[in-house]
């Protein structure tokens, strides 16, 4: 026979445990989100304090450094620190890459979650996570050792080449854009596609008029990210880009970005010389430019709100 | 109560990480000084602590392949090398954080390191000559031409007697130690022009092989095969013996620093470093020339002697 237990105990007993993992679960979300939080206001003003030493304690000028194109540290007599190439490398290989990602993303997207939402998932769906798991130095070896050579033999120069650079970054910021843009698709309410429908407009004509537009601010937002992610991206990009510190004048010019620079010699400099401060301004840079990003995605979303 | 024990465990584990990251980096200055005391005492009978070492990529390989040896020898001593560039190495090692500091340049020619604090270990010497694609053609190159070359002003193979091909230059990075080297004795401090940089001998090895016309530098160690043509200076082949000799001037010293006089245990792996044994062989085996039959020295300056 069972053991009856009084409804009452019950009640307090459960109830109890419930407060305890209530309480539990509350420490423990609180505790990431504090340290989430530390850690990103940490990193700001460690990067903030380091990345402006170079103007305020080296009197490195900073308009100079923005916008001058003479890169120089080394030259003990007159040294010159224009960053200026490798800002405009790091946004032209950014806003190209994204240029090609975000429409194959996208359509990826639309593919998986309208055309063929079944199999078109289970063939995509692996591939894309096959792709996020391959390491960055891996995507660089083989854009050096297959890439570089295809485009100086068939397309022209010497292959190093921001044309390069955006090939590998496309194919590295695919996975990001894809992903979220399946999600932000797949979150559409069925109720807009039925409505669609019930109205008399095609598949097409229901993607591209109401779908899309619907899903929009979540697609930049797949976007942006995709791009803030090139933008950082480093050790690929370093291997087929040539690192020239020049301005590129064409798609097939070498060229270098802020991170390229920052890893080539990063460990070749020394604490607190200048030169090395210059590093963690550029660092600053890429920094300040996430914000940037952020912001973005914030005002889209924002402005776009259903 | 599953999720209780999954949660102490991590505890635990988390706790065990700390304590070993906090053991990794307190230890090892104690465990030297440890080593010290009982040296003296026992007439260095059995060494043991733990020695950490850090700073030029270039000899990192060198340095690691000593250390294991000397592991062997000594199984109570523990040695870790890391690579991360001269000025990571220098920095550290003035900072106290690692006992021993690789570098390709001399500490003085570094800026923001206290040089006078850091005492300076000639381990090796490293010969350095340019590099081109074997396509080229030219095997022999006039100073003067070679500086030209770097700097821009002379754009063709054929002004030098070579194919006719479009000269593409591989640089390093503006304050690699390599570069720093070459520039200042095969360009005779020329500025070169921009080209291609890239931060491993392996990369600039491999992209000169891969381009047409293409010129670098590359330390001896990495003509090993045909792939690329090594040049000579002025008719003087890049040999260990034309180095040693004080005939072929793109050479540098593989250093070593200390902050204070070496004790202990680092300097015991640093006179391991200087033995007959490893001089004669390792060195050799690495592509590295020992430092113990130079005739000539340099100091800090750049300026040469005889020894």
């Amino acid at each position: 026979m069972e053991k009856i237990i009084p409804a009452k105990e019950r009640l307090l007993k459960s109830e109890k445990k419930w407060k305890d993992g209530e309480l539990r679960g509350k420490i423990l979300v609180t505790i990431c989100a504090v340290i989430m939080i530390s850690a990103t206001i940490s990193i700001t003003i460690f990067l903030g304090t380091k990345g402006l030493q170079s103007f305020i304690k080296n009197g490195v000028s900073l308009i100079e450094f923005l916008t001058s194109t003479q890169w120089n540290p080394t030259n003990k007599a007159n040294p010159e620190y224009g960053a200026f190439p490798f800002i405009f490398g790091s946004f032209a290989v950014t806003f190209l890459s994204a240029i090609v990602a975000a429409p194959l993303g996208i359509g990826g997207a639309i593919f998986m979650t309208e055309i063929a939402p079944s199999w078109g998932r289970k063939i995509l769906q692996p591939v894309i996570e096959l792709l996020v798991g391959i390491p960055s130095v891996v995507y660089g070896f083989i854009g050096l050792t297959v890439l570089v050579p295809f485009i100086r033999e068939h397309v022209g120069g010497l292959g190093f080449s921001l044309l390069s650079g955006v090939i590998v970054l496309s194919i590295m910021i695919l996975p990001t854009i894809t992903t979220i843009a399946t999600d932000a698709m797949s979150s559409l309410p069925k109720n807009l596609r039925e409505g669609s429908y019930a109205l008399g407009a095609t598949r097409w004509q229901t993607i591209r008029k109401v779908l899309i537009p619907a899903a929009l601010p979540s697609l930049l937002t797949a976007v942006v990210l995709g791009m803030a992610r090139a933008f950082g991206e480093a050790l690929a990009v370093q291997m087929v880009i040539g690192n020239v510190r020049d301005l590129p004048s064409n798609l097939l010019d070498a060229s270098a970005t802020l991170t390229t620079i920052i890893t080539l010699n990063m460990g070749h400099t020394t604490y607190g010389s200048v030169e090395n401060n210059t590093l963690w301004s550029m660092g600053l840079i890429l920094l300040v430019m996430s914000f940037v990003f952020i912001l973005l995605i914030r005002y889209l979303s924002s402005r776009r709100k259903m | 109560m599953k999720s209780l024990k999954k949660f102490s465990l991590l505890t635990l584990f988390a706790a065990l990480m700390v304590f070993t990251a906090a053991c990794g980096g307190g230890a090892s200055t104690d465990k030297t000084e440890g080593t010290d005391k009982t040296s003296k005492t026992e007439e260095k009978k059995e060494l043991s602590g733990s020695l950490s070492v850090s700073g030029s990529s270039a000899m990192q390989p060198l340095v690691a392949a000593a250390a294991e040896e000397f592991m062997n020898e000594n199984p109570n001593v523990d040695i870790q090398v890391n690579a991360g560039g001269s000025g990571t190495g220098l920095s550290q090692v003035a900072e106290g954080s690692v006992q021993i500091g690789n570098s390709d340049v001399f500490a003085e020619e570094k800026e923001g390191i206290p040089a006078d604090q850091l005492v300076d270990h000639k381990v090796a010497v490293v010969g350095m000559t340019a590099a081109v694609n074997p396509k080229v053609g030219i095997k022999d190159i006039k100073k003067e031409d070679l500086i030209k070359v770097f700097t821009g002003k002379i754009t063709n193979w054929k002004e030098l007697g070579g194919k006719d091909q479009k000269i593409v230059l591989v640089n390093r990075p503006d304050s690699s130690g390599t570069r720093a080297i070459f520039n200042k004795f095969a360009l005779d401090g020329a500025t070169p022009a921009e080209g291609i940089t890239e931060d491993s001998s392996n990369t600039v090895k491999k992209i000169i092989n891969e381009t047409e016309g293409a010129i670098g530098y590359l330390a001896f160690s990495y003509f090993t095969d045909d792939s690329v043509t090594p040049l000579s200076i002025d008719g003087i082949e890049p040999t260990a013996e034309n180095v040693q000799s004080g005939k072929f001037p793109v050479w540098a010293y593989q250093h070593s620093y200390t902050k204070g006089e070496a004790d202990g245990l680092a300097k015991a792996f640093l006179d391991y470093l200087m033995s007959d044994d490893i001089q004669n062989t390792l060195l050799k085996e690495q592509g590295y020339l020992p430092v113990t039959k130079m005739k000539v020295e340099r100091d800090a300056k750049g300026n040469q002697k005889n020894l």
